[in-house]
């Protein structure tokens, strides 16, 4: 690196800072964000949950029926991405450069996918329930179209990572499509989808509470439930609870990602 | 020679007839298989676990197709005005932007203090434990709680997402740091530069633009997160008017009209975020 590059560098940095600046100023001026107004709120807002954020005997009565919401809420996610899995493996196979059957199947299947993922979760939960209802089924249907937009991406590319000379042998050999994708693709690109399914339920469990909000199913409904009754207690166990599952979960994908991948 | 070992036919696994196992003792095999079950069995258990209070299929069916029809051949607007729906639109980016931002900064010395060539051990552990403490909770919670000390508002949304932010980022940003080459480290420890000279000269040239498509990647997220705590916590945007369309006028023109602004929107940021990706992390990276 010669000096005048270094100088070229060193204004090219000092550019993209002022931008920087520029745009955190307008998207304060337009989001009316008050800086010294919400770092005073930070103590405060802390202050706040040590204070009024405790769990009591009284609020723990209260934790079969929680526990009940949080389970119906983990299952909603686990079936929720299983089953887009499902979905989001044929279409994979159908947008993969590899093994796709033809070139419209293949951009179907890629606009599928960009559609369900770009809308975003809130938007398909408001859609379903208007006509699906308060219930467990709007919100896994919330869940599943937007996970299978999110796995299809993610699937195509551990299907275009996979070792094309075993498909080139197969083919070699006159294994039709189907052995084809069976005996090679799928075997080579299983450990990573799977990795991918349990991340996506990790986040889906997450994701489950904000669509429960505001679909009024499970365990995000019992949250919004008593955070508008002030019941602050309640508040503080349901989340409690929140934050165990999913850390379980995590455990429980860490290990075993670490045996399969 | 030692080449030609003799295979000890105790350790040959045999099936009943007489074919030699090839799959016997593949741990990986069996933790996939395993896996796979307990999910499907999970999946099933979970339709008899659903509640299905007011749950018509026909009916849902029927009317989701109507719905669908209607909000995306008919969009219009009748609530508010096309500059309005472009605002609307700037604040829920202005939020993105506001957390992500805030949410880099703030990763950056805590990733620093988390990356385990950079830092203590107990401090690095201290910093993960934290952040995945954070990362646990929902965003939403977040947001709602900060609302109460706050208000409702801009304020206690981007404070709400500036947390999750900063865990994803924490994450991503200390990795970077940890793949850094270990000899730049050593060679600039040698010549006798302090911690801060380290981290300037050293790790900061050879990472920047990691950190940089990171962030990126993170707003991306952040702009669909910023959509839904407008609807489900009231923090303005988009999302707000998204959920007022659809939860108290029913306008369904309107709700079709929001989806397609928000589609554009990410859209246009999944195609940058792409050529980041295929730029500057060719192999793909998990999450």
């Amino acid at each position: 690196m010669n000096a005048k590059q270094m100088r070229k560098n060193k204004w090219q940095t000092t550019i993209f800072f002022i931008l920087i600046i520029i745009v955190t100023y307008l998207s304060t001026a337009i989001t009316k964000f008050n800086f010294i107004d919400s770092i005073a709120t930070i103590p405060a807002a802390f202050s706040w949950i040590f204070s009024n954020l405790l769990i009591t005997e009284e609020s723990l009565e209260k934790l079969p029926q929680i526990l009940e919401k949080l389970g119906e809420t983990i299952f909603m996610s686990i079936a929720a991405t299983t089953l887009a899995a499902v979905v989001s493996l044929f279409l994979a196979i159908m947008g993969s450069k590899t093994t796709k059957v033809n070139q419209t199947f293949s951009v179907i299947a890629r606009f599928i996918a960009s559609f369900s993922r770009n809308i975003p979760v809130v938007a398909w939960s408001l859609i379903l329930l208007i006509s699906f209802g308060q219930n467990s089924i709007t919100g896994f249907l919330a869940l599943f179209v937007a996970t299978v937009g999110f796995l299809t991406r993610a699937f195509i590319e551990s299907v275009d990572e996979a070792n094309q000379s075993s498909v080139e042998a197969l083919t070699a050999t006159g294994a039709t499509y189907f052995h084809m994708i069976s005996k090679a693709v799928i075997p080579q690109s299983l450990p990573q989808m799977l990795s991918w399914i349990l991340f996506m339920i990790e986040t889906n469990i997450r994701s489950a509470t904000l669509v429960g909000i505001l679909t009024g199913t499970g365990i995000g409904y019992m949250f919004d439930l008593y955070y508008k009754n002030m019941n602050y207690n309640l508040v503080a166990l349901i989340t409690f609870t929140i934050i165990i599952a999913v850390i379980a979960i995590e455990l429980i994908s860490n290990r075993i990602r670490r045996v399969i991948l | 020679m030692e080449m030609v070992k003799e295979l000890n036919p105790a350790l040959i696994k045999r099936k009943r007839n007489g074919q030699i196992n090839i799959k016997s003792g593949n741990k990986i095999d069996a933790v996939v298989k395993w896996t796979i079950w307990i999910l499907t069995f999970l999946t099933v258990l979970a339709f008899f676990v659903f509640d299905y209070t007011g749950f018509q299929i026909e009916r849902a069916i029927t009317e989701t197709i109507h719905n669908i029809r209607v909000m995306f051949l008919e969009p219009g607007l009748s609530h508010f005005s096309w500059s309005e729906a472009v605002y609307q639109v700037g604040v829920t980016l202005g939020l993105g932007i506001l957390a992500t931002i805030f949410g880099a900064i703030i990763a950056f010395f805590l990733s620093l203090m988390a990356a385990e060539n950079l830092s203590k051990s107990w401090l690095s552990n201290t910093v993960r434990i934290v952040v995945a403490f954070i990362r646990a909770v929902p965003t939403v919670l977040w947001v709602l709680i900060f609302a109460i000390a706050a208000g409702l508002g801009s304020e206690a949304a981007v404070l709400g997402m500036l947390f999750h932010s900063v865990a994803y980022l924490v994450k991503a940003f200390s990795e970077s740091f940890e793949e850094v080459n270990p000899g730049i480290i050593e060679a600039l420890r040698a010549t006798g530069s302090s911690w801060w000279h380290i981290v300037v000269n050293g790790v900061l040239p050879s990472t920047f633009t990691y950190l940089l498509s990171w962030t990126f990647l993170r707003f991306e997220i952040n702009f669909s997160v910023a959509v839904a705590m407008g609807a489900a916590a009231g923090a303005g945007g988009i999302g707000f008017e998204l959920f007022m369309a659809s939860g108290f006028y029913f306008d369904l023109r309107e709700v079709g009209f929001i989806t397609y602004a928000i589609l554009v929107v990410a859209i246009v940021l999944e195609i940058i975020s792409t050529r980041l990706k295929e730029r500057y992390f060719p192999s793909s990276i998990n999450s």
